[in-house]
């Protein structure tokens, strides 16, 4: 099986993977939005021209709300961020931004997060977080209580912690690739972390684990297939279940990257980051389930037996 | 054999049944919805506001003052008094909810407002910030230092603040209100009656004050400060400030629709604009029947006849899904229909799984009844496993989410339970029922596949 036979090249691409994404999340840091740090997004379209931007910036600092951004979006509209407002600050911003009246627009969307809401969502997300992983390891644990008589069988058989152990690095390696193509985007295209951000986080830790569990479950087949013979080849036997298992592994993680990639084409705006992070997350899942995984298992039992 | 037959004939007419419901309750494609059955018009579906535009808000309920063991009384009685509020002004469907303060929330009480249609923000916060905070507050006793502030002229103002403290007794514990006038002055003044609990605190206030004053607050400004001449045990208190009869009119209008049991204060605002939302739903709509077409697609070209079964299941989910959205009903968001597009996915790759287990036992020579058996027991396992870890994430997301979160941790969660039934039993039963057609060329055609061997 080629997978095994290059498992180092194979090993060696989700190490630089990685790599770069905490490369990248190191020199362009986090862009955390306005849901954890509070502020005030206010999306406005203008009914017929939109004004000129440094002309409006202008006007708009003379308000002395701090620091103003203002983003144009669409052919007539402008998205302005600033700190939190209140009611009549609220309508001083809309005053300004029609030029008194001047300018007829619609405001499509305001959204005002004062500074305790953000940091109890911050709270809530990091307990999230930890809650999940905590729950992901104990399932993985509970997945692979079984093989442990494997390892009866002498130097052969790879411990069941260990199987969790690279179930869990291959987590890992699923979250950190997806989030550093956020930061990138986000360094490139102004998305910024909101909930919608930690949720796909989450989701991919749930929609990714399953996929290793399967593959390993396969291998643990085809080991108790094998309990009779004398002398097993650990490598040929993991060769051999990917073979199995590797294009169904595929054609299931297929279907939910296709619609996937259908929200991100088509669906709502607000949703678009969040299914492409998804998507991220599903491939370098069923990639690293298949090209990461089983290398690492073949790997840690290569060094068992030099020992 | 027949018993199996009937079988697959009453899930297709049920599921026909599921569809059908879904369809006539969807005022946007029937014409003549006007006309149709109450049950159907009674279940559409819920837009949260992020698809219907709207405004949402959140309020801190400051707590402070209510004694420990009351505050979540008080929180449900504030959300009382708001929601009675938001229906005199004819919002169709508000929400109101209250977040208790916890470890998670930082210990703040809050308040969520859902307004859907309301777009005008400042309308939205005049309609919940005119009801009043009524409240009484007895003379501070003499030793407690005054604030007195000494302005450039040398002249000296008392505190009023400083000189009160506040009681339990707040307009919370108001039966009505009443407007009378004054038989000698024909001055307007209001009556108040308490509740029970009222009239046992107005009676302990008045019974511990003789002769003091009592102040009584409207939004936390003094309006009448008498003095107690006796004790009040009949519950029945009267403000006479300086009205005009308006004034005094309006003042019995706000008491009476309920004064705000807690002081709130506004933490944050989020409107979206109805284009936002059409365009949100449009959207939303599109991607699932794209998504739906294209994984319809994927599973024929693949799997053949298992394929058109496993499409025919989806069709099957999906209908479910959708009226579980309606009868429970679900308040669909964006997330929300992104978690629901994920599952149809998800729904799908169990049957990926089994079938896939299908082919590898047709391969070792087994007959497709046995394959079909084997496959599904074979890889039940790996399907298990895989909805458990989705699950653990929805349920977790769930409890402690947001209304954003919850609506993609429920979407998504429901997906993950209802696709255990479509794909698995509804699948089987249906294929099952297939396999008696024979065990010829085409047949063992059917069940093969186009790309891998």
């Amino acid at each position: 099986m080629f997978i095994v036979k290059y498992k180092k090249i194979f090993i060696g691409i989700s190490i630089t993977l990685v790599v770069l994404s905490l490369l990248s999340l190191f020199i362009f840091g986090l862009n955390i939005g306005i849901d954890f740090k509070g502020g005030a997004l206010t999306e406005v379209v203008y009914k017929a021209e939109r004004p000129e931007q440094d002309v409006l910036e202008k006007s708009l600092t003379a308000l002395e709300f701090g620091s103003i951004l203002l983003q144009p979006t669409g052919e007539k509209g402008y998205i302005i961020k600033t700190r939190d407002l209140n009611d009549s600050e609220h309508a001083l911003l809309l005053e300004t931004l029609s030029g008194d009246k001047k300018d007829a627009l619609t405001e499509m969307s305001f959204n005002s997060i004062g500074p305790s809401v953000g940091l109890e969502l911050t709270r809530k997300a990091i307990l999230a977080v930890i809650l999940i992983s905590l729950a992901i390891i104990c399932f993985i644990a509970f997945a692979f209580r079984k093989v442990s008589h494997l390892s009866a069988m002498g130097h052969h058989g790879v411990a069941s912690w260990k199987y969790g152990i690279i179930a869990i690095i291959t987590l890992l390696h699923d979250v950190v690739i997806p989030v550093g193509l956020f930061v990138m985007l986000s360094h490139y295209y102004g998305a910024e972390i909101d909930s919608l951000f930690v949720v796909a986080v989450l989701t991919i830790l749930g929609l990714s684990v399953s996929d290793t569990i399967v593959i390993f479950d396969r291998i643990r087949e085809n080991l108790r297939n094998q309990a009779g013979v004398s002398k097993i080849n650990f490598s040929e036997i993991v060769g051999k279940s990917l073979e199995q298992s590797f294009i169904r592994s595929i054609c299931t993680s297929l279907t939910v990257i296709i619609v996937l990639l259908v929200l991100f084409f088509f669906g709502p705006v607000s949703t678009r980051y969040f299914a492409l992070m998804l998507t991220a997350g599903m491939f370098f899942g069923t990639y690293s389930s298949i090209f990461l995984a089983s290398p690492l298992l073949v790997l840690t039992e290569e060094w068992q037996t030099r020992k | 054999m027949w018993k199996k037959f009937v079988l697959t004939l009453v899930i297709l007419i049920l599921g026909s049944g599921i569809a059908f419901f879904v369809y006539k309750s969807e005022p946007r494609l029937n014409k003549n919805f006007a006309i149709a059955g109450s049950f159907f018009k009674n279940h559409p579906f819920r837009l949260g506001l992020d698809l219907s535009g709207g405004t949402h808000l959140v309020y801190k309920a400051d707590v402070s003052a209510v004694p420990a063991g009351q505050v979540s009384d008080s929180m449900n009685a504030l959300r009382d008094v708001i929601e009675r509020r938001i229906n005199i002004f004819g919002v169709s469907e508000p929400v109101v909810q209250v977040q208790n303060g916890g470890l998670i929330s930082g210990g703040e009480e809050q308040l969520i407002v859902d307004l859907p249609g309301v777009t005008d923000v400042k309308q939205a916060i005049d309609m919940i910030g005119q009801t009043p905070l009524l409240e009484f507050k007895t003379e501070a006793s003499k030793d407690t230092p005054q604030n007195v502030t000494v302005d450039k002229d040398g002249k000296a103002t008392l505190d009023l603040g400083s000189q009160f403290v506040a009681t339990e007794l707040t307009g919370r514990y108001l039966e009505r209100a009443t407007l009378e006038f004054d038989t000698n002055t024909r001055e307007p003044k209001v009556s108040l009656q308490f509740d029970d609990v009222g009239t046992k605190l107005f009676a302990e206030i008045t019974k511990n004050n003789v002769g003091k004053m009592v102040a009584i607050y409207l939004d936390g400004a003094p309006i009448s400060t008498p003095v107690v001449r006796e004790e009040i045990p009949n519950g029945q208190a009267v403000i006479s400030g300086s009205f005009t009869p308006n004034e005094a009119k309006q003042l019995v209008g706000r008491l009476n629709s309920g004064a705000l049991p807690v002081p709130i204060s506004l933490l944050s605002t989020q409107t979206i604009g109805a284009i936002l939302g059409d365009n949100a739903v449009n959207a939303g709509v599109k991607a699932t029947i794209i998504g739906f077409l294209l994984v319809a697609v994927f599973l024929i070209l693949l799997y053949r006849l298992p394929g058109l079964v496993a499409t025919i299941s989806l069709c099957i989910f999906i209908s479910i899904i959708l009226a579980l959205f309606k009868l429970m009903p679900v308040t669909l968001t964006a997330a929300g229909i992104a978690g629901f597009i994920i599952s149809i996915g998800i729904a799908v790759d169990a049957n990926v799984l089994i079938f896939e287990r299908v082919k590898e036992e047709l391969r070792f020579g087994r007959s497709i009844a046995d394959a079909v058996s084997a496959g599904f027991s074979r890889a039940w396992f790996s399907i298990r496993d895989s909805n458990i870890s989705n699950f653990i994430t929805a349920l977790i997301l769930f409890w402690f989410g947001t209304s954003l979160i919850k609506g993609f941790a429920l979407t998504l969660g429901m997906g993950v339970i209802v696709s255990m039934f479509s794909a698995i039993t509804v699948t089987r039963i249906f294929l099952s029922t297939l396999v008696f057609v024979g065990e010829g060329k085409v047949t063992r055609f059917l069940f093969g596949s186009g790309i891998t061997k």
